[in-house]
């Protein structure tokens, strides 16, 4: 995602706008699909005129006037094709629908990211979309980072818009029933977005960081529409708390290093102050689900100055209730580790005894790798060396294998 | 999640290929390309390529001054590699599915749509969680 430094401030601005006045033109064409294909040629034109020309008084009502124009000339090719076809002159979904209420560029962004998440889309199709319709990305940018070709990547995002427009999700936010859980699909696809990039790696080198940057702004975004709820808060600050470590995750050789040997001078600062402050706010309105909890986990982490000086009987408690809320097993992995780190090896290992059975968890390395840890502290070095290459075996991150495979060297040469 | 379908074949296999009627083997270039554009228009394409005959295919190794030294005799049960996609799915469910349709490609009576597709996950994956 690269740009020219000469030209950010016009594209940032475009990418600002672009929800806006995509809003705009949904509402007064109801069709979705055709009116983000108009609004990306508008920002295409802006971004050839502006940079010359100086960029207009006006520059939503510019980008809506030129995004409509190219929605009326769609029609007409659109009509004047069916026309000679012999079929019906005009669909109904053409006409131009009366908005239902007056609503304002938050409301239009916030009904975009309940549109684009739309629990009827697969994961992949609503991040792609969701990336472009909302976060103003070029379809080969959202390739790039997803490391597909280009005509992919446009693919998926066309029958993505294709779906949503054979289901016919309307425009308008969700009732008050169904908010939650569309909001709760809404964090999960901003929360993938973020772990995508800040996780993946491609042979030895970390490269979407601009991923994490953006599932961060976009989280940010929502925030800010909805300021009051604790699990938009709690998820803004998880990201905010983990991306602060991400110059000390990895060394030069791109090589990940663990949490506890993280040189934490290199952690960013401000970035985790934010982040705390977040999820201090948070915490006391007394909704708290998973992302508060895993945030305020992240921050315990970040707050402590030396890897010792870690709280870990706090993170074990919040590890418990977040047990308590979701049956997710990586949960109760990481709760192990952290009862291990209180109550000794012995009972991190009893507790992975209690989830071995778990299909989830078959075909996955982090149970060996996991098991391989508290083996190595438990001083059994000879099981953990067998565990650490049996996740190694299974491991499906180039980075991680590498690590797996040199403990196992370390801790064999050492016998 | 990224994953590559291999084809692989003997040299006999590949020299029976060479004798197939022609209907045949039109319907199976046709089936061939018609699922390249499937997997495209589908969203999950990642990339294709097709091998040339291995007729002419050599093993190399460094000789002691790193200069190659190439052998061409293989076993008669070796597998050779045919061609491969590289898939963006889901799910490995979803990449079974899609190497199933691979494997059924039209072949000569009697021996139709069984091809072996060999299915392995690409080292891309991020790991499932960020929690620690």
């Amino acid at each position: 995602m690269s740009r020219q430094s000469s030209d950010l401030p016009i594209e940032n601005l475009l990418r600002d706008l672009k929800p806006q006045v995509l809003g705009i033109v949904v509402r007064r064409f109801a069709d979705f699909a055709a009116a983000e294909d108009a609004v990306q040629e508008a920002l295409v034109d802006a971004a050839m005129q502006w940079p010359r020309q100086g960029v207009p008084a006006n520059p939503q009502a510019w980008l809506t006037q030129v995004a409509c124009r190219r929605m009326t000339d769609h029609i007409r090719s659109e009509s004047a094709r069916r026309r000679r076809e012999n079929e019906v002159a005009l669909e109904s979904s053409y006409v131009s629908a009366p908005a239902d209420f007056e609503a304002s560029a938050e409301d239009d962004t916030l009904i975009l990211l309940f549109m684009c998440c739309h629990p009827a889309l697969t994961r992949a199709s609503a991040i792609a979309l969701t990336l472009q319709a909302v976060g103003g990305l070029a379809t080969a940018e959202i390739a790039h980072a997803f490391l597909v070709p280009e005509a992919t990547m446009a693919q998926r995002i066309s029958r993505a818009k294709q779906a949503i427009r054979n289901s016919g999700i309307p425009f308008r936010l969700p009732t008050k029933e169904e908010r939650e859980q569309r909001l709760r699909a809404v964090l999960q696809v901003l929360y993938l977005i973020f772990n995508e990039g800040y996780t993946s790696s491609v042979g030895s080198e970390l490269l979407r960081g601009d991923l994490s940057s953006e599932a961060i702004r976009l989280a940010q975004i929502l925030h800010n529409l909805q300021p009051g709820n604790p699990e938009v808060a709690g998820l803004l600050s998880l990201m905010l708390l983990t991306d602060a470590r991400r110059l000390a995750r990895t060394n030069p050789g791109g090589d990940l290093i663990p949490l506890a040997q993280q040189d934490r001078g290199l952690w960013d600062r401000k970035q985790i102050a934010e982040g705390i402050a977040l999820i201090s706010e948070a915490l006391p309105k007394g909704a708290v689900g998973p992302y508060q909890l895993q945030a305020a986990i992240a921050a315990l982490h970040d707050e402590a100055t030396r890897a010792e000086d870690t709280d870990w009987p706090q993170i074990v408690a919040l590890y418990d209730l977040l047990k308590r809320m979701s049956d997710n097993p990586m949960v109760a992995l990481n709760h192990a580790i952290a009862s291990a780190m209180v109550h000794g090896p012995e009972k991190g290992l009893e507790l992975l005894d209690a989830i071995k059975g778990d299909s989830r968890l078959t075909g996955s390395h982090r149970l060996d790798a996991v098991r391989a840890h508290l083996l190595e502290l438990a001083g059994d070095r000879q099981a953990a060396t067998n565990h650490y290459r049996a996740a190694a075996i299974k491991a499906g991150n180039l980075s991680e294998r590498n690590y797996l495979l040199t403990r196992a060297a370390q801790l064999s040469s050492d016998q | 999640m990224k994953y590559i379908l291999m084809m692989h074949g003997t040299k006999a296999d590949w020299e029976a290929f060479t004798k197939w009627p022609k209907e045949d083997l039109q319907r199976n270039i046709a089936f061939m390309r018609a699922f390249s554009q499937e997997l495209k228009e589908s969203g999950v394409f990642v990339a294709t390529e097709g091998l040339a005959f291995p007729e002419q295919a050599k093993i190399v190794r460094a000789g002691k001054d790193g200069e190659p030294i190439t052998d061409g005799v293989f076993p008669e049960s070796k597998e050779f590699l045919a061609g491969y996609w590289i898939i963006d799915v889901e799910s490995p469910e979803q990449a079974y599915k899609i190497a199933a349709r691979a494997s059924g490609a039209p072949a000569p009576a009697g021996t139709i749509g069984s091809m072996p597709i060999e299915v392995r996950q690409v080292m891309s994956e991020a790991p499932e969680d960020m929690l620690q």
